[in-house]
């Protein structure tokens, strides 16, 4: 009788086992089901490559290289920011940062990692973007740079806690060897631990990048709302996800504009794959 | 020699000024938002249905969605997440499958949350006909909080030594036994944490809960899982860019109430990861 | 009555040739020492008695090993874990009190009176010379008792599921003598209603405790005799060399 009710209970680990690849070949399947319908009236290269996105005209202009070009800005911009600043305190708290203190910085990175984007969108709205807009005596602080910096914010907690364990998990005789040459503490960092650790950073770099190119909410709080290609970075941009979560509400179902805010969702998802596939085996790489 | 000793100094002080540089706005941040939303914190906001269109009154009603929407979504990830991280850990350990596994789960983790809530859209508000309720929006955070849980709880089972696992089987245990009596109870800790951290993620969630659940405003409570709902964080952002005139406290009230539910939760999940690492009896 | 017989028993851990060409008869109520140095293959033989080497992956078995005239590998294993008991190197306690260590193999096959539970322990403990100094702790923490005393807590939960045969994985290797000598006298008292296997580095504890004394070198069985035979007139040089010290 045991026997009988731990069999059962042995086929429904299994069953939830698969479930994670289930879920994620659903996901792609029902992203394709209603994406892939837009490409009747319009042909790939044209969606990917058309300038104009006017999905509500008649007839609709179904091109979203404005919207890449915005989210690809806005991305660019938080990782300059965001790079060198996260793995520098990666390496703070790494190799520099007294005990206590490291236990605190790590649980306050975190938290800060746990802000919703909501707030920080929110935050943004009432403080950077009347900041941005008056230092550079702009129309609007809806900008693609208030984007990028409240973004760098989001993609941070991610590149330090990463490369933070990629520093740690550098052998101690790589660092013991150095301080027996006579290399200083920072001669160390950076001649030999980054370099072994430069696997995991990049991984930490890439997965940064990847929650910074799916950011929703506080995007479309800050950067604007011009669906059009961005000539700098001091103007208002549009997403690929602030499209989606700003037209769904319009958009009726089954209509064409629907489609092709599905077909969009289909970009996303195929662009995170990538990224966190690539990551992935780069932080498999060490082994 | 001196040079090298100065190099040092210098980066070492751009090392502490970048960690500043994160560190500092994120406090200020905080700061900011308690000054200016504590003021509006009283029983009445925490108990009232939004009023004059969302400009006073209370936001009782985004407070109670955002409740009822992170219970179903944990009802549903927890048991599924729970048991397939048994998979990974106990079953699977060494097979190819593990990493496939683990490659869609990091594939999971990744999907960006605007993305999960066409998803939801897609199967369970029209393919499912569920249309915009608590149950759609629920299940589409469970799945979205899936990873989370799978991952923290494995690494809470994987923590668990073999040696516990090699006795109880010496003794005539059978694998299940072993992992009921002994490997749960002593992930337990991991497993709690992991899950407080997925229902903090659920709470401050919006892209997901756009198309699902989300109601603009919604005077009466929502009666059963088929209803539409308030949300904390889409109420934020709702206030935030499509009310004009909200009195600025009202906003930042607001803000306050999800962030505080948001780190709080974080809070606890921390602590009670930090217990488990100092009392581990083994 | 020969509790298990092996026939040129083969196995191997992925690509390790861990055992080779085994043949070996363990008779009832004897105490049979295996010896011999790191990797001869004494534990994989010993884990091979419960079925414990199937938990690695990898493990690949050719041959014939049977416990009471039945082939090993068509008996329910836990059936088979249940009649032989294991007592491993290091005093593995589980992370419970030390009444709910002795009762768990008892839970797990299904005892659900209370009463029975408890006359078990009782008995279990007394067995394994450690009642006197816990009874009035059951409740206590298993972690909470010297090294020498948790390793006589797991001989008691061995003995509460109530097995033919005992294995003991060196069993003394963290303990002090006087702990050790405990062990060992146990172990010699025990031999009246069980068949013990006992591995060993200890080669003077071998002499002292084995009626019958196996030696394995590099996975083979050299040789098994008479613990006086082998431990004055073996036949095998190499088997003296390592009773001498001269290697391992």
């Amino acid at each position: 009788m045991r026997k009988v009710k731990e069999f059962f209970i042995e086929k429904l680990i299994l069953i939830c086992g698969l479930a994670s690849i289930f879920f994620v070949i659903l996901i792609f399947l029902f992203l394709a089901k209603e994406g892939l319908a837009v490409f009747k009236s319009v042909t790939p290269s044209n969606f990917l490559l058309g300038k104009s996105w006017y999905p509500i005209s008649e007839p609709a202009r179904l091109g979203i290289l404005p919207l890449i070009c915005g989210s690809l800005l806005v991305t660019l911009g938080a990782a300059i920011i965001s790079v060198p600043i996260g793995v520098a305190c990666a390496v703070y708290i790494a190799e520099i940062a007294p005990l206590k203190i490291k236990e605190i910085l790590k649980a306050g990175i975190e938290l800060l990692a746990a802000i919703p984007s909501v707030v920080l969108g929110f935050i943004g709205m009432v403080t950077l973007v009347p900041w941005v807009k008056s230092i550079f005596h702009l129309p609007t602080g809806l900008t693609a740079l208030s984007g990028s910096i409240i973004l760098a914010f989001m993609a941070m907690p991610t590149i330090v806690s990463i490369a933070e364990d990629a520093l740690y998990s550098v052998p101690k005789s790589y660092k013991e060897g150095a301080f027996a040459l006579g290399a200083t503490h920072w001669q160390t960092i950076y001649r030999v631990l980054l370099p072994a650790a430069s696997s995991g950073i990049v991984a930490a770099v890439m997965l940064g990048i990847g929650r910074v190119i799916g950011e929703t909410m506080a995007v479309m709080m800050i950067t604007g709302n011009a669906a059009v290609i961005p000539q700098n970075i001091l103007v208002p941009v549009r997403t690929l996800t602030a499209t989606i979560a700003a037209e769904m509400g319009e958009a009726v179902t089954g209509s064409e504009h629907y489609f092709a805010l599905f077909a969009i969702g289909i970009v996303l998802f195929i662009m995170s794959f990538i990224i966190n596939v690539t990551a992935d085996l780069f932080l498999h790489k060490r082994r | 020699m001196r040079n090298t000793q100065r190099s040092q100094k210098i980066a070492f002080f751009f090392l502490l000024l970048a960690t500043l540089l994160i560190v500092i706005p994120v406090g200020l941040i905080v700061v900011i938002i308690i000054q200016k939303g504590l003021p509006a914190i009283n029983w009445q906001f925490l108990s009232d249905i939004p009023r004059q269109g969302m400009r006073t009154g209370g936001i009782f009603p985004a407070i109670i969605g955002t409740f009822y929407l992170v219970l179903g979504s944990i009802v549903f990830a927890l048991p599924i997440g729970l048991l397939a991280a048994i998979y990974l850990s106990e079953y699977a350990k060494d097979s190819p499958l593990n990493r496939v596994i683990k490659l869609a789960i990091v594939n999971l983790s990744g999907v960006p949350s605007v993305v999960y809530g066409l998803f939801g859209l897609a199967l369970f508000v029209v393919f499912l006909k569920f249309g915009a309720s608590i149950l759609s929006g629920s299940l589409t955070l469970g799945i979205m909080i899936l990873p989370i849980i799978i991952t923290t709880s494995r690494e809470a089972l994987e923590s668990v030594p073999q040696s516990f696992r090699e006795v109880s089987l010496s003794l005539g245990a059978s694998k299940w036994q072993t992992i009921r009596h002994i490997v749960l109870p002593n992930a337990v800790p991991g497993i709690l944490t992991g899950t407080i951290l997925g229902l903090g993620r659920a709470a401050g969630e919006t892209a997901p809960i756009l198309f699902t659940v989300a109601a603009f405003y919604l005077p009466q409570l929502p009666k059963s899982i088929f209803d539409q709902a308030m949300a904390l964080p889409y109420h934020l952002y709702v206030i935030s860019t499509q009310v004009p005139n909200v009195d600025e406290k009202v906003r930042y009230g607001t803000a306050l109430v999800l962030l505080s539910l948001v780190l709080f939760m974080n809070l606890v999940a921390i602590v009670i990861r930090y217990n488990f690492r100092k009392k581990k009896k083994w | 009555m020969v509790k298990f017989s092996a026939k040129n028993l083969n196995i191997w851990f992925g690509q390790t040739h861990a055992l080779r060409g085994v043949n070996i008869e363990v008779e009832e109520n004897e105490i049979l020492s295996v010896i011999g140095p790191s990797n001869s293959g004494k534990t994989s033989f010993l884990r091979m008695l419960n079925r414990l080497n199937e938990l690695h992956p990898g493990f690949k078995m050719r041959g014939w090993l049977e416990f009471n005239q039945e082939d090993i590998r068509k008996i329910d294993v836990e059936v088979l874990r249940k009649r032989v008991g294991m007592v491993f190197a290091l005093p593995l306690p589980l992370p419970l009190s030390i009444f709910e260590n002795v009762a768990y193999g008892v839970r797990m096959h299904g005892e659900k009176n209370r009463n029975k539970i408890s006359e078990i322990v009782e008995r279990s403990l007394k067995q394994s010379y450690l009642w006197d100094e816990v009874k009035d702790r059951l409740s206590v923490s298993a972690f909470k008792l010297s090294g020498g005393q948790q390793q006589r807590l797991c001989i008691a939960r061995t003995l509460a599921v109530e097995p033919d045969v005992i294995l003991f994985d060196e069993p003394c290797s963290g303990l002090d003598p006087i702990s050790t000598a405990k062990v060992e006298e146990a172990m010699l008292k025990l031999k009246k209603d069980y068949t013990i296997v006992l591995v060993t580095n200890n080669v003077k504890q071998a002499a002292r405790v084995g009626d019958r004394t196996a030696f394995f070198l590099s996975g083979e069985l050299v040789e098994l005799d008479k613990t006086e035979k082998i431990f004055t007139a073996p036949r095998d040089q190499r088997t003296d060399g390592y009773i001498r010290g001269k290697f391992g």
